[in-house]
C-alpha cells in the first residue's frame, strides 16, 4: 500500500510530486505511456512561466519538473491508468500492464483532453493533413497552404509558428472576436502570412486520401464556401480527462471535478484533483503548478489525520 | 528516442525495401515530442519480437526524399514494410498495448 498515487504528469501532477516526495510521503506518480509531461511536451516557448527571463522550452521544462520531484523521491511510472476504484478507504487504481496500486490517498492531475470537430472526415483524415500538434507536424507543410480553427491562445500559437513553415496559414474562427490574450492576438493579426476567417465554422473536410480542403459555413449567414489548403491543425479547447472516475467522483456543471471551495477536496475523502482537470478558467502551466501544491497540501493533512497505525501500514 | 537502427535516404531500398522480414519503419524528429515517447515501446516489441519484425528508425528531418515518397504528414508515423510494400501504418503515439494490438498480424 502506498500514501499516496498521483495521476498524472502534467505541471499539476509534478508538483504535487515535489511536495508529496519533500514532505517524505514517497509518491506513486502515474505518468502515462506515451504523454507524460503532459501539454507542455507539444509546445515550444513557454514565456510566462516566472523564473525563466529569457522562456524554456516547454518540453525542457517538464523534464526539469520531473527531475525535481524524482530527487526528492518521488516514484515515477511511464504506463496509463486504466481503472480506479476510489470509493473505499483503500483506494486502487490499476495501470494498462494490469497491474493494480492500492494507497490510501490519490491525486488526480488527468488535465485534459484535445477537443474534436466532431466530423467523422476529421477522424478519417487524421494523419493525413488534420493535426492536433503544430510543433510535431508543421514540418511538413513547407510553403503549403493550411490553416488553424480556433479562437484562443493556442490557436494563435499555433499559427504563429505555423507561419515558420506554410506560405499561407488561415486562422478559422466561429466568432469575430479572439478568446486569444492581447499580446497573442496581435502577433498574429499582424503576421502576413496569417489571414482570419470570421464567422466561420468548418463544417466538412475535404479528401479522400489527404486533406485538400475545408467547407465552412457563415454562422450569420449560414453561407457555405470551400476553401483549399492542405493542411487543418485543430485548436478549439480542450476538455477535462474525467472519464475514469464517471460514477465516483463528482462533476462541475462544466464538466471539470467539482472540489471545495479553494481546496483541492473531491466529494469522496482521499481524494484530491489538481490541474487543469478542476480548472474550466484559467488553465496555465503556473495555475495547474499552484493547484498541484494545494493537493499535495491537501492530502498531507489528510494523511496526518489518520491513525497512527493506518498511516503506518502504507510505504 | 528509440535505439532502433537508423536508416537513410540512402540505404532506404537496401535496409527496408528489399528486406526479407517485415520492417517497421519509426519516421520521426527530434522536435517531436510523442515521438520521444514511443522510442522506448517500439524497444520493447524489438526486445521481445525482433524475431518476427525488424524495426528502424528514420529521421524526416534529415532524410526528406523518404519522407515525402511516403506522405508523412504527421510523426510519430509507423509503417511496416513487406516485400517492399506498405502494408499497415500507425500515426501517433499510442501505448503498448494498443501498438501491439495494432501489430498483431505481425507480431502476433
Ligand atoms: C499548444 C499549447 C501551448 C501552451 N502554452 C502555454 C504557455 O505558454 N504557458 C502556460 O502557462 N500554459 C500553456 N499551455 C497550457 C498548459 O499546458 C496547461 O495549462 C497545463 O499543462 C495544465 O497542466 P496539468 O498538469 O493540469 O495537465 P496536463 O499538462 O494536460 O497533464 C495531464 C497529465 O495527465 C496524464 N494523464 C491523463 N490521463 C491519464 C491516465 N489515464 N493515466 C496516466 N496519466 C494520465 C497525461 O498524460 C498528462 O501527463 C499551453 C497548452 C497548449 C495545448
Amino acid at each position: 500500500m502506498r500514501q499516496v498515487i498521483i495521476i498524472g504528469s502534467g505541471p499539476a501532477g509534478y508538483t504535487a510530486a515535489i511536495y508529496a516526495a519533500r514532505a517524505n510521503f514517497k509518491p506513486l506518480v502515474i505518468a502515462s505511456s506515451v504523454e507524460a509531461g503532459g501539454e507542455l511536451m507539444n509546445t515550444t516557448e513557454v514565456e510566462n512561466f516566472p523564473g525563466f527571463p529569457e522562456g524554456i522550452m516547454g518540453p525542457e521544462l517538464m523534464i526539469k519538473m520531473q527531475e525535481q520531484a524524482a530527487k526528492f523521491g518521488a516514484e515515477i511510472l511511464m504506463d496509463d491508468v486504466t481503472s480506479v476504484d476510489l470509493t473505499g478507504d483503500v483506494k486502487k487504481v490499476t495501470v494498462g500492464s494490469g497491474e493494480t496500486f492500492e494507497a490510501l490517498s490519490v491525486i488526480f492531475a488527468t488535465g485534459s483532453a484535445n477537443r474534436k470537430l466532431g466530423l467523422p472526415s476529421e477522424d478519417r483524415l487524421s494523419g493525413y493533413g488534420v493535426s492536433w500538434c503544430a510543433t510535431c507536424d508543421g514540418f511538413f507543410f513547407r510553403q503549403k497552404t493550411i490553416a488553424v480553427v480556433g479562437g484562443g491562445d493556442s490557436a494563435m500559437e499555433e499559427a504563429n509558428f505555423l507561419t515558420r513553415f506554410a506560405d499561407k496559414v488561415y486562422v478559422i474562427h466561429r466568432k469575430d472576436t479572439l478568446r486569444a490574450s492581447k499580446i497573442m492576438q496581435d502577433r498574429a493579426l499582424n503576421n502576413p502570412k496569417i489571414e482570419f476567417v470570421w464567422n466561420a465554422a468548418v463544417t466538412e473536410i475535404l479528401g479522400d486520401a489527404a486533406v485538400t480542403g475545408v467547407t465552412v459555413t457563415d454562422t450569420v449567414t449560414g453561407e457555405k464556401r470551400d476553401i483549399a489548403l492542405e493542411g487543418l491543425f485543430i485548436a478549439i479547447g480542450n476538455d477535462p480527462r474525467t472519464h475514469l472516475i464517471h460514477g465516483q467522483v463528482d462533476l462541475a456543471p462544466e464538466g471539470t471535478i467539482a472540489v471545495h471551495g479553494r481546496s483541492s477536496k473531491t466529494n469522496l475523502t482521499g481524494v484530491f484533483a489538481a490541474g487543469d482537470v478542476v480548472d474550466p478558467t484559467y488553465r496555465q502551466a503556473v495555475t495547474a503548478a499552484a493547484s498541484g501544491t494545494v493537493a499535495a497540501l491537501d492530502a498531507e493533512h489528510f494523511l496526518q489525520s489518520l491513525p497512527a497505525d493506518v498511516l503506518a501500514s502504507a510505504v | 528516442m528509440s535505439a532502433a537502427p537508423a536508416v537513410t535516404d540512402a540505404t532506404f531500398a537496401a535496409d527496408v525495401l528489399a528486406s526479407d522480414k517485415p520492417v517497421l519503419v519509426d519516421f520521426w524528429a527530434e522536435w517531436c515530442g510523442p515521438c520521444r515517447a514511443v522510442g522506448p515501446i517500439l524497444d520493447q516489441i524489438l526486445a521481445e519480437h525482433g524475431d518476427k519484425l525488424s524495426i528502424v528508425k528514420l529521421n524526416v528531418d534529415e532524410n526528406p526524399q523518404t519522407a515525402a515518397a511516403y506522405q508523412i504528414t504527421s510523426i510519430p508515423a509507423m509503417k511496416v514494410f513487406q516485400n517492399g510494400e506498405v502494408v499497415k501504418t500507425v500515426i501517433g503515439a499510442k501505448p503498448k498495448p494498443a501498438l501491439e494490438a495494432d501489430l498483431a498480424a505481425f507480431i502476433g
